[in-house]
């Protein structure tokens, strides 16, 4: 069978791979230069329009910002983050000090540490909602991953659960906010919580929203698995558990991966939503807080608070498709 | 008389279709010593594939049975291994891993870890894949993985080997080797072998005996043929046997003439067969 592929051919194949890899490389430099130039082209035409049109529309809150405006705005309010966290070291260095002479005095003299009491800033918002939206997706795929498996393998019971999908998978989280939130303020009683009813809220409502794109795709994953695998898997007797790690899991994860993305940048979507109308901590009630506000720099602030949520929905979803071609063999 | 290793008893099959119950196989019965190499043959669509399916364990016969060792067929196992027809590789593990995949499952208890090893590179180089031990089933060509999973298929040292047209999408000089390799691999391990084959030349060179199937729906064994070929085989010198011709003959004869198909793919099959006369000399001169 060796002598099929005689060795001189090969080498020549090589070289030959060789020199198209190096002409390809060319191409590519131009290709990349060209993906790189029209996005480009796109945004600087969106923001010259921007520029024009927005003195054109007046609210009582002044003209609509332009880019300008937003641009300086975003610049003040890091400005405003920085000052924030030395105001915060200071607070925090003097307490230390003020407890170091307390216990010089007194060694058992109780002292109380708190925590810095001013208001969070805009970054301290962003993280504050970057946290929560993953903790909410990732109790979504907690739940929708392995639950889509069970449907997916199982015939009868996907068609039991199928109308109950259909019917949550369109509710808005508005609707879904008022009935979590009393379910968490009557259930999470502790004396010593460890995390904000807040917190819990608005995680929720986000599992609820997004759970579903992964739900749905997993089912199908599994249950399109190619038969003629299944036969091997039962001709290898392989127990549920190899037969599920081994055979469906990697079979149907670029098509779970695909759910995943789509449940990531619903639940962004829904969290900003959720934030605003429960007034928990995050980016959406930054935007509100500006909204009531109603100083001449609201709009600017908002809509920097925009474009945030926008660019930081477009980097989470990078990083899911970085993971997908770590994790899928077809990619 | 000593007991059958595999037989099928009155085996009847039919599927549950939109249009009502298609009946593939109408009583089907074989008897099958340890060790034969048995070939079957028919027209396409006439249910051999229904046939090892059930053999194997995938499909249950809608009536009459299969008992292997003095034990009823009821449910896949490694024991009966299966070659499927479109190799049937995991595309997401490597040659190698598709292979361990199979040995983990048989021989979990029975080898150390690096008995299991060198057994999955022993069976990877008796189909000459060793060298693709590392690369997925999407970066080799497909008679590269049909070789492979042939070596999963051995590495289960099963007692039954099921192959569904194994050969049937492999260049003629790589199919010549596999058949070989099988003619002296199924003489060492002395493996029952069940095998679908369109090819009647295939069928001659490699089977104690070919089961002719007649067509179907409610298809039945037509004919049962032996080839009493000494061992080892060799398509040059058979070639010109005149026992060899004859076999290939009644096969061509069964084939073409009592179970002639009245489609318009007919014609098209007869060339094909009589361009396969001079191939066995053909494909073994190059070698
Ligand atoms: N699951 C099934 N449902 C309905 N009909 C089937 C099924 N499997 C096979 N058949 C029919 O049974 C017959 C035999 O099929 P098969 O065993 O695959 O033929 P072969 O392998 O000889 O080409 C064909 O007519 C096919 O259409
Ligand atoms: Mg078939």
């Amino acid at each position: 069978m060796s002598t099929l592929l005689n060795p001189s051919s090969e080498t020549r194949i090589r070289g030959g791979l060789k020199v198209l890899t190096d002409r390809f490389n060319v191409a590519e430099l131009t290709q990349a230069g060209k993906q790189l130039l029209l996005p480009m082209v796109g945004i600087l035409i969106f923001l010259g329009f921007w520029h024009l049109a927005a003195p054109q529309v007046n609210t009582s809150l002044g003209t609509f910002p332009g880019p300008v405006q937003v641009w300086e705005q975003s610049g003040q309010l890091w400005q405003e983050h920085l000052n924030q966290r030395e105001r915060a070291d200071k607070f925090v260095t003097m307490q230390e000090e003020r407890n170091a002479r307390i216990l010089a005095e007194d060694p058992n003299a109780k002292v109380k540490i708190r925590g810095y009491p001013g208001a969070p800033t805009f970054l301290d918002q962003i993280a504050t909602s970057l946290v929560t939206v993953m903790a909410g997706f990732l109790l979504a795929t907690a739940i929708a991953v392995p639950l889509g498996i069970v449907l997916g393998l199982n015939r009868h019971l996907q068609a039991a659960i199928n109308p109950l999908i259909q019917i949550f998978k369109p509710v808005s989280p508005l609707a879904w906010l008022p009935l979590v939130t009393m379910v968490v303020s009557a259930t999470y009683v502790s004396d010593d919580p460890m995390f904000e009813k807040s917190f819990l809220t608005s995680m929720i409502t986000v599992t609820l929203c997004s759970l579903w794109p992964t739900l749905i795709n997993t089912g199908v994953g599994v249950a399109a698995v190619n038969p003629d695998l299944l036969n091997v898997s039962r001709v290898l007797q392989l127990s549920f558990w190899t037969h599920v790690r081994k055979v469906v899991l990697p079979s149907s994860i670029p098509i779970i991966f695909t759910g995943l993305r789509v449940s990531l940048g619903i639940a962004w979507m829904v969290l900003i939503a959720a934030e605003m109308l429960a007034q928990s901590p995050g980016l959406g009630k930054f935007v509100w807080d500006e909204f009531q506000n109603g100083s001449s720099q609201s709009l600017s602030r908002i809509m920097a608070a925009v474009l945030a949520i926008g660019f930081i929905g477009f980097v989470l979803d990078r990083i899911m498709l970085v993971i997908q071609k770590k994790i899928a063999w077809n990619e | 008389m000593t007991k059958p290793h595999l037989e099928l008893t009155g085996v009847e099959m039919a599927f549950d279709t939109p249009k009502g119950s298609f009946v593939a196989l109408d009583n089907i019965n074989l008897k099958i010593k340890k060790g034969e190499f048995v070939s079957l043959i028919g027209h396409s669509g006439c249910g051999k594939s229904t046939v090892l399916n059930i053999v194997a364990g995938l499909l249950q016969a809608s009536k009459g049975g299969c008992i292997l060792d003095g034990h009823e067929i009821n449910a896949p196992g490694p024991e009966r291994a299966v070659v499927f027809q479109n190799h049937a590789l995991m595309p997401w593990l490597t040659v190698y891993e598709n292979v361990e995949l199979a040995v983990q499952q048989v021989f979990r208890k029975t080898l150390t870890k690096q008995e299991r090893r060198s057994w999955i590179h022993h069976n990877l180089e008796l189909v000459n894949m060793a060298h693709a031990a590392n690369k997925r089933p999407g970066e080799i060509s497909g008679g590269m993985a049909q070789r492979v999973g042939i070596a999963r298929a051995l590495a289960m040292k099963p007692s039954v080997l099921l192959m569904d047209e194994p050969f049937g999408a492999l260049d003629a000089l790589t199919r010549a080797h596999l058949q070989d390799s099988l003619m002296s691999i199924q003489q060492d391990l002395n493996n029952t072998v069940i095998m679908i084959t369109h090819d009647v030349d295939e069928a001659v060179l490699l089977s104690d005996r070919i089961i002719m199937m007649t067509n179907g729906p409610a298809a039945a064994v037509g004919e049962d043929l032996y080839i009493n070929l000494e061992r080892p085989r060799n398509r040059v010198t058979l070639a010109d046997d005149p026992t060899y011709v004859h076999y290939r003959q009644e096969v061509l004869k069964f084939l073409y003439e009592k179970q002639r198909k009245l489609e318009n793919i007919a014609p098209h099959r007869n060339k094909k067969a009589t361009s396969a006369t001079t191939n066995p000399s053909a494909q073994t001169a190059k070698i």
